[in-house]
Formats: C-alpha cells, structure tokens, sequence
C-alpha cells in the first residue's frame, strides 16, 4: 500500500493528498540548502546594531570611543525617506531620534569588513531617562480597542441560573526560530536588493521603500531559505532590511547584518502578553446564556501589529461555543518593553486558554464533565458566532470533540487515572484562516503560472519557512494542470519576478494562494487545449496566466460594527492531553497530546502532520517552560539556557487524526493550519492540571506556579 | 558583546609539566579544557583573561583508575568518560547519574570534571557529588602537589583556594559506605540548569550535599547531625529548610528552592530505606 | 594546522581560539554547519570530532590538531538517514537539521526510541516536535528489505 502509494506519488500527476518528495528536502538534509548567514559576497561588510540600554529617555549624546577608520556609521539623520518602519502605523522609527521607548531600541549603525572590529567598538551614550510604563494595566496609551457584541447581555445574564468568573494571564512567549533574524542588503542601480530570512517580501519591499525614499522599481526584496518564523519573521525583518540597506547605500558595499541569539531574544518581537476576564452566565444544565470577556493585550512600545492580533484575539475569545448574548471588548496598550508582534496563533491562543480553562470551571460548578459541557455548547452547522457569522454545513466543533473523546476514551481513563498522579484535560478550539474580515479583499493577492520548457514555473511571493509551501503548492498546480509535480518549478520568492501573493501568515498560504494557483492552472490547462507544456511551448512559445483574489460569493464584513464572516472559514480541533505531576516538586511531564483536526482537506499528509505535531510542541513550550522574565522593560533570560523550548525530553508523544471536511473555497478543499495547534496545547494541559486538583489560571505554569496553585487547593 | 577571538592568545604546553612552569611564569594565564563554559562566558563578553592555556592534549589527566584505597579521576576526564568508565559505574554511581544531567550528548563528549569543578558555579551538576563523597582536589604546580578536601575548596561565590599558579590535577575519592543518591531539579527534561541539585549518602552518619542553594555546593551539616543522632526526617527537614540560604533569580525562587530541598532530603531518606535498590 | 576534514587531510590557517564552526564555515567553505546559539544549547553546529558528536561552536580551532572531523557534507554511508528525513518530515525549516541528522548518526545503526531521545536531548528543534525526526530515524534503522530479512532473521532464531 505505502509503496503504491510512493510508485504513485513519484510520476503521476494526482499528487493531491499524497505526501510527495519535498521540494527542497534534499539540500536540507545534506547541508546544501543556502541559508542567509552562509551567502557572502565580494566587498562585504558586516553590520552592527548600536541600541538602547534603557527602556524610556531622551538621548543626551552619544560619543564614539573607538578609532573610526573603515567603519560606516549610520544614524537617524542618514534616512533618506521617512524614519520610519512602515506597517499598520507610523510610529516606530527605523532609528532612535532624539529619544527612545524601549530597552533594544535601535540608535546606531555600524559596519566594518572586519566582524571582529566590530566587537571591539565602544558607544557611550548618555540618556536622560523617564519613568517607563511596565505593568500593561497602568498604562495610559490605548493602541486600539474593540468591541465585539451581539444580543443581550441583560437578558442573558438575567437567563442565567449561575455566573461564573474567572481571569486569566498567559506571559511573553518568544518565537525561538533557530535561525536567528538575518538580512543581506546589496546596493547597485540607484537601488538596492535585500536578501533575507523573512515570510513576507512585500511587507519589507514596502517598508524599504519608504524608508529610502525609494521608487517600487528600484528596491528588491528576495527570500533566501529561511530557518523558521513562527510570525517572527512577518514584521520584524522590515526592520532589519532597513537598517542594512541604510548601510549598504551610505558605504557603497553590500553589507551582512545577522543577530546573534541573545540580541535576536533581546531586540526582536514576542506574543503578546495577556490579562483575560470572563463572566458567564449559563443555565443549570450547562447552556451558556451569556459571555462577556474582557481582553488586555500588552502591545509593547510600538503598535507594529497589535490591532490585528487585538482582532484575531477577540474574534476567538469566546472559543468555539454557540450563545446568544456576547459582548467581547478588548484593548492593546503600550508599554515600555520591545514591541510585540506577529507569532503563531496571532493573539488567539491567548484567548483560548482563556476561553478553554474558563470552560472547565464552568463544569466544575455543574457537575457536568469537561466533554459534556463542552458538547452542550459546541457551535454546530447554522449556529451563529460572536459576529453573526454562520457556521457551514459540514463545519463546527462537535465532530472534532467527539472523536477526540471516542479516540482517548477520555471518560473512561479519566475515571481510571483518579487517584493517580496523572491527569487528563481536554481543550476545544478553533482558529479562522486567512486575514481577518475584508482583509483579503485589501490584500487582493496574486499568483502567476508561467509555461516553461517542460512544466510551469509559479509565480507567487509565498515563502517556504519549513511548512512545506513550496512543495504544497506545487502539488496544487500538478494536479490541477494534470502534469507531474516534478515539472513544476518552485523559484524562491523574489519581489521583482512574482507579484505581490500577500504575506506567509494567518494559516492562508494553502487555502488562499493555493486557490489562486489551483485556478490559474486550471485556466491555463484550458489554454493547452489538451497539449502539454513542452508541446505548446513549442508550438506558441511562452504564457502566463495571472489570478488575483475575488472573495467568494455571499462573504460579507462590516470592519466598524464587528459584525458578518470574520473568516472565510475556520479549522477546529479538540486537544487532549494526559500530564504526570509531581506534587511536591510542581513540575509537570506532558506524556501523550491527541489532537482531532479538521483542516479541510489535507495536501501533504506528511508535513499537514508536520504542523500539527511541531504546533503542539510550541504550544507545550509556551503551556510549561517558556517564561521571558522582564526586568524593567529588559528580558532578563535572554539565553537558550535560561529560555528553555521543549527538548526531546519534554515534547509528549502527539497523536494526530485528521477529519477531513473540504472548504469548497479552498484549494482542492484545503483551509488553514498552521497556526491552529498553537491554540490548543496550553489549555488541554493546564486542564489536566486541574483534574489533579492544580487551580492553576496562568501559563506558563512553571513548578513554581503549579506548586502555588496546589498549595491553594 | 561577543569578544573578539584576534586578541586572544592560546599557549600549547608540550607536557603537564610544561602546564605547570608555564602557569608558574605567567599571571593571568588562564587554562581550559573541553570550553563548554568557556565560549559562553566569550559571548557575553564575560571573561577579561586574554591568555588561554590549552590542557585538552595532556592525556594523563584523562586517567580514571583505582589508585590504592581511592578512586582517581583526572581533571580532563569528560562526562561521556565518567559515564563509560566501569570504575566509576561500580564506586560512584552517583557521579553518573550527575554527568548524564549535564547539558545534551555534545556536551557531554567535551565537558570535563575538572571544568566543572574550577568553573565553581552553585548550580554545577557534580559537584554536591564531590562534597558527598568527601573527594580530595589535587592541586599540581611547578612545586608539587597538595591536596584539598573538595568541602573547603570553595571560599565563596566562583571562588577558589587555588593559587593562580596551580592546576586541577584531577580528585580523589575514597571509598563511599552507604547508599548513594542523586537528584537535579530543574524546569526541562534535558538541558537544564538545576534549581536545586541533591547528592546524599545513607551512612550511619548521613552525608548531604545541594547546589543551586548558596553562594557555593554545600554540605548540610546541621541536618546531617539530626539524621545522624535520629531525628525523624520531618525533623531534618525543617533543619535543612533554614540551614539553606537559597536566593531569587531568573531560574526559581528562594521559597521554591528551599521547599524542594525539603522534598529531596525525604525523598532521599525515604528511597534509600533498606532493602530499596537505588542503583 | 592539519586535521582530517571529512575523510581529507587538510592544512588550514586560523587563530587557535576561533571556534571550529567558524573555521568550517568561513575557512573551509563549508556551510551546512549551522549556528543556532553560540552557546552549546541547540545542537545545529553538530560535528563529529573523532567520531563523537560535539558542538563545534564550543570548541576552539587548535583542539581538533591531528583530529578527524565529519560535517554533514561529508557523512558518508547515511543517505538512507538523509532520506528518511526527507521522506518522514525529519526536516521543516532545516536548520537544525544538519546537526540533527549529524547528531543521529552518532548513535549508531540501530538505536531504539530511548536511545533516540536521550542522545538528541541537545539538539534543538522548533519545527518539528521532534516526531518525523524520531519516525525518520526508526524507518532508516529498519532493515532494506523489511519482510524478507524478518524471515531470515527468524529463521535464525
């Protein structure tokens, strides 16, 4: 069967659903694959980054204590464009201008053809500094804030036969890609090309365009191999490629600027910290009758993308449970700590632990088991949500949980393990995929097939950062076009040769992307007119076809009011988690996760389980041990051996199971799911905490933490 | 800010007798070995020393052998050997179970107890072993050898009664009567740096020795004292509980670690009760 | 200074005290060694010094004198692991991979789950979970040709 399967997989052209040779496996396995720190260049220089000590303060003076030679040395007044890292706001300068808002804080460019002359430079600067905002519940600034409502709270607090509260904290949690941020910035033409560890060339091609005072023409942005994101390298590397192209462009010379680990942990972004407040109304027999949650999401100095994570956020808070009368509100505010941005989940696993944790409480006062509770309320196909969107025919939680419960035969090893030092908790969820609300429609994504010799080649500006997009998309456009995958050329992405495909974020690059190149092969399998490539090329030479995003019929989004199709669609999963605790030591050993998603259809076997096994392996991490410790406004743990990620012997066995329910809007029936483990992980586990008696309300939940917590039960 | 590697100097002695002139002739040559602490301490512009003195050539210091009624291990021996060496497997088995909680397998082949034991930090994951065990230092310079027993090695925080001109030879360690028993607490499964860090030895005079709880790796008189005069271990509990003077930071908290010591010193009583296989 | 560099003899000039990693990737040109730390924590600069795995971010130039050092470009005889990383999701982003697979072959033809774990609790991986490297490593330890060798190995017994 495997090996049919393999035989099949190798030439035929149906590669859809089955786990063909990655794309670029092989050069990853013998070390051939080129990542941005192995490219030089002749003339190179290498970059350096001069930054804040301080976490809020004017600048005094700065005085260079070194001897200057050779060096370039670039500072605000060297911008050509606008001091600025253009995303969502205007607010967060490429380079510190008279002031800073943030310990890390770029002040100083530095280059030299010589890295060790680098170490060896000496910056004083003098600051006068200001009393930074650190606690995100004083803080005075709001970057954005929303309401989400529906229904009647009165009424349905009033239908309520008992109200339940509960608030709930999740920290700082730091991407770890093991490849450090890194960029590449090469002048020439009155221009200059970047090449970098990114998920999003349009974003930096953009920001470098402003910032350089830069026609579109003359600034390219081209993805080298990238060792992970995360969402890590969605925002932040705009703000890197600035600052290499501003020395690139002041020396002349291309100039090399990759972060060691303790800078990268120190300066770059992390999720968002959050403070979530729930009170629920629900009825005797467990119908929930009204849900009002408040949100705080700590921002960090800049906005970068917190508006958006606020959004996701609160569009998942409620977890996915049907009630009439929902008021979900929300602020992100700034502090004085380095701006948090863009990672996995995107502010959803912050309100789902939330939402889930908050869920077994509920049971708790019920008597109703964590299954039950959770059955009763289970958005089911015509519910509507938060925002009235309306749940489709084959979608909903309730399959997902079921198979969960059925899989683990949760109930029956719950009552086996009582009495026991292991638990078992259970975490529903669900995570919408794509941009949020008209977003898509904003980004009007495109993607270009092109005939080659022999196959295609495509056209899109979607990054590979080890998901798989590379291969994913290429098994779209061989099956749709009935060619084989091997003739289907996948260059890297590079702003100048493909068009703007949107970002490598928010679960869409399948679902979005690979839609728009399941439908431009399908055009230009019309165009061959039952030829194949390489005898239409000979016969017509060269053509290209390009789709550019239309949104499916009957989407509608009121970006003011909340209200309509907060997603196209949404991806659900059931999380169940058995842990060992050790009750006089408080640590906790995560021994199996199942996990029941239903992702629409699956591509790639291999790498769609890929994503959720390495999710919930995130998710452990930030469930148990990942805990930035701030120190006035500074990570005061900013090593691999004071952050500790989940080793081999952390990560629990992780069953997946897929329920394959196809979103017609997909590509091939696909919808998102790389974010979608993300979601899970901390709530199933905290749960399992709590069947062994650990209140415990706030991840991640360190020894110290749970041991508190069983000291109060 | 990462040191620069072009002003340091590394000097390659030709034997250990060469080490030892050389460490005679030159303040502030600092000698390493397997470097598992040293390029950390680099990265993070940490170290002043510009001078290095590479020892990871002389073989002899690699020996592990029964020397007589004590146990040798040399200064260079690696983890990896410690946990190889049958010598060390059949008298102190505690020391294995110590150098397998030591950073992942790459560490292991190069990190060396002698490292271990001049690095001198709370947190070291042998040494409580050492101070167990009751281990000698040997000290070697161009004037001989001396001896130090391993609990008055340290004189404070990462400080040492070496001399600047000495080297760790290697330790001794006589035979341990009792059971042995090990125990690292941190946050991972792996990799971690401990919170607390328990060796102990069941002997008519119990023998208890934590890391991560003071300035240095410290024996537990007072508690020992109850144990040994047959205090119930609820007792000696109490006693540890504030004859320890752990302290906040990034890793843990003072009360976490106090009250974890707790839990090893019965978990210790408890699994080394006779007729309880330990090892 | 003079070492075997993937089965090579090799003279290379640099300073004693730059770490090895950098002499392979700037001295050597060879740059599927990868640094994720810099301080001996993720395992993606594994190199084999003598047949044992070590980070080569920890050790200085002058202590591989003489010695035998193998990166993942010249791991000779495991493309069946190799492969199997690529077949069973061992690699995502494939950062850490080369340090995986370096660090896997340490352990020999046959190592169990347990070996597994336990010999790459140093190796550090964001992407995966760690489980398609574990499925890789089992599936390349499996015999070529799994139903007849189990006969004959039956047979055997």
């Amino acid at each position: 069967m495997k090996g049919a399967r393999k035989a099949h997989a190798t030439r035929a052209t149906a590669v859809v659903g089955h786990p063909v040779r990655r794309k670029d496996g092989l050069d990853k396995v013998t070390g051939a694959a080129r990542y941005i720190d192995d490219l030089v260049l002749p003339g190179l220089l290498y970059g350096t980054t001069i930054r804040s000590t301080i976490s809020r303060g004017e600048i005094a003076s700065v005085h260079l204590d070194f001897d200057t030679t050779g060096f370039t040395i670039v500072s605000a007044r060297d911008i050509p464009g606008k001091n600025v890292v253009s995303l969502i706001e205007a607010d967060q300068p490429s380079l510190a201008d008279g002031r800073v808002e943030h310990v890390g804080e770029a002040i100083l460019l530095l280059a030299h053809a010589d890295k060790e002359r680098l170490l060896d430079v000496r910056v004083s600067i003098d600051y006068r500094p200001a009393a930074p905002v650190v606690e995100p519940e004083l803080s005075p600034t709001t970057f954005k804030e929303i309401t989400i409502a529906k229904g009647d709270l009165g009424r349905g607090f009033a239908e309520a036969d008992l109200v339940v509260e509960g608030e709930y904290r999740t920290g700082h949690q730091e991407h770890l890609y093991i490849e450090t941020n890194g960029v590449l910035a090469v002048p020439g033409d009155g221009g200059i090309t970047v090449h970098g560890s990114l998920q999003c060339p349009y974003y930096v091609h953009r920001a470098l365009c402003e910032l350089l005072s830069l026609p579109e023409r003359k600034v390219r942005v081209i993805q080298t191999e990238t060792g992970g994101g995360f969402g890590g390298k969605e925002d932040y590397p705009s703000v890197l490629a600035g600052h290499a192209a501003l020395l690139a462009l002041k020396s002349g010379r291309p100039v090399k600027m990759v972060y060691d680990r303790a800078e990268d942990m120190l300066a770059t972004t992390k999720r968002h910290p959050a403070i979530v407040r729930h009170r629920t109304g629900v009825t005797r027999d467990g119908h929930l009758t009204a849900i009002d949650i408040e949100v705080l999401l700590d921002g960090g100095a800049y906005v970068t993308l917190s508006p958006v994570v606020l959004s996701r956020g609160l569009l998942h808070a409620t977890g996915p449970y049907r009630c009439d009368h929902v008021r979900v509100h929300g602020r992100v505010v700034k502090t004085n700590t380095p701006p948090n941005g863009a990672f996995r989940g995107f502010g959803a696993p912050q309100t789902q632990f939330a939402a889930e944790v908050h869920m077994d409480r509920i049971g708790e006062q019920l008597g109703l088991d964590p299954i039950q509770v959770r059955e009763r309320n289970a958005l089911r196909p015509g519910d509507t949500m938060a925002t009235g969107q309306r749940i489709e025919a084959n979608g909903g939680a309730l399959r997902v949980l079921r198979e969960a419960a059925r899989r683990t035969r949760f109930r029956q090893r719950r009552r086996a393990l009582r009495g026991t030092d292991r638990g078992l908790g259970v975490a529903l969820f669900f995570h919408g995929a794509g941009f949020t609300g008209s977003g898509e429609v904003k980004l009007r994504s495109k993607a270009t097939l092109e005939l080659t010799r022999r196959g295609v080649r495509v056209g899109v500006t979607a990054t590979e950062i080890g998901q798989g997009a590379r291969t994913v998309l290429a098994q779209i456009v061989a099956t749709a076009l009935g060619i084989p995958y091997e003739h289907v050329e996948m260059p890297p992405a590079d702003t100048s040769l493909a068009p703007d495909s949107g970002p490598t974020v928010a679960s869409r690059t399948t679902m979005i992307v690979g839609r728009l190149l399941e439908l431009a092969a399908r055009d230009l399998k019309r165009r061959l007119r039952g030829r194949t490539p390489a005898e239409s090329w000979r016969a017509h030479g060269p053509i290209s076809v390009t789709k550019e995003y239309t949104p499916p019929p009957g989407l509608t989004w009121d970006e003011e009011q909340y209200v309509g199709d907060a997603y196209g669609t949404w991806a659900w999963a059931c999380d169940v988690a058995e842990v060992e605790l050790d009750r006089d030591t408080g640590i906790v050993r995560p021994l199996r996760i199942t996990s029941v998603a239903d992702i629409g259809r699956v591509i790639h076997p291999v790498m769609a389980r890929g994503q959720m096994e390495g999710g919930t392996a995130q998710a452990v991490g930030y469930a148990l041990t990942e805990e930035v410790v701030m120190r006035d406004g500074r990570m005061a743990n900013a090593q691999l051996t004071n952050y500790l990620i989940p080793t081999t012997a952390d990560t629990p066995e992780i069953d997946v199971v897929f329920v394959e329910r196809p979103y017609r809007n997909g590509a091939f029936g696909a919808k998102g799911v790389g974010e979608l483990p993300m979601d899970g992980g901390a709530p199933a586990i905290v749960n399992a905490l709590r069947s062994l008696g650990a209140d415990v309300r706030a991840v991640p939940a360190t020894p110290e933490r749970v041991l508190d917590a069983l000291s109060k039960g | 800010m990462r040191t620069a590697i072009s002003r340091l100097s590394l000097v390659e002695p030709r034997s250990l007798r060469h080490a030892l002139r050389l460490m005679r002739d030159e303040a502030g040559l600092v000698p390493l070995a397997g470097c598992t602490d040293l390029y950390v301490a680099l990265n993070d512009g940490a170290l002043r020393a510009t001078r290095f003195l590479n020892l990871w050539p002389i073989e002899e210091l690699r020996v592990i052998e029964p020397r007589g009624p004590v146990l040798f291990i040399g200064a260079l021996a690696t983890y990896s050997s410690l946990i190889r060496s049958a010598d060390v497997r059949r008298r102190l088995p505690m020391l294995v179970s110590a150098a397998r909680e030591v950073g992942g397998r790459q560490v292991q082949n190069r990190g060396t107890l002698g490292g271990n034991i001049a690095n001198g930090s709370p947190a070291g994951d042998t040494l409580p072993v050492l101070a167990a065990a009751e281990a000698t230092v040997v000290l070697g310079s161009a004037t001989g050898t001396r001896r130090v027993p391993f609990t008055a090695f340290y004189k404070g925080y990462r400080t040492t009664v070496m001399r600047a001109d000495e080297l760790i030879l290697g330790i001794e360690v006589p035979e341990v009567e009792g059971r042995q028993w090990f125990c690292k607490v941190g946050t991972r499964g792996a990799q971690a740096i401990s919170k607390v860090v328990m060796a102990a030895v069941r002997a008519p005079h119990p023998r208890v020795a934590l890391g991560s709880v003071a300035p240095t790796v410290v024996r537990v008189p007072k508690t020992e004292a109850a144990l040994t005069g047959g205090a119930s271990v609820d007792e000696a509990r109490t006693i540890l509980m504030s004859e320890i003077a752990p302290i906040d930071d990034i890793r843990s908290t003072a009360a976490y670690r106090r009250h974890v010591a707790g839990v090893l010193l019965g978990r210790f009583w408890e699994q080394t009760a006779a007729g309880r296989p330990v090892y | 200074m003079r070492f075997t560099l993937n089965g090579r003899t090799v003279d290379v000039r640099a300073h004693p005290m730059k770490r090895l990693l950098d002499v392979l990737r700037e001295d050597c040109h060879l740059t599927g060694t990868k640094e994720g730390c810099g301080e001996g924590e993720c395992g993606a600069c594994t190199v084999l010094v003598d047949g044992e795995a070590v980070n080569a971010c920890l050790v200085p130039f002058a202590q591989v004198r003489g010695a035998r050092v193998t990166t993942i470009e010249g791991l000779r005889g495991r493309r069946r692991l190799q492969e199997a990383f690529v077949e069973h999701g061992g690699a995502q982003c494939g950062i850490c991979t080369p340090g995986m697979i370096v660090a896997a072959a340490a352990l020999g033809r046959r190592p169990n789950l347990d070996d597994i774990k336990t010999g790459l609790a140093g190796n550090l991986c964001r992407c995966t979970g760690y489980s398609g490297i574990y499925r890789a490593i089992e599936a390349a330890a499996v015999p070529l040709r799994p139903a007849r060798r189990r006969g004959a190995r039956g047979k055997r017994r």
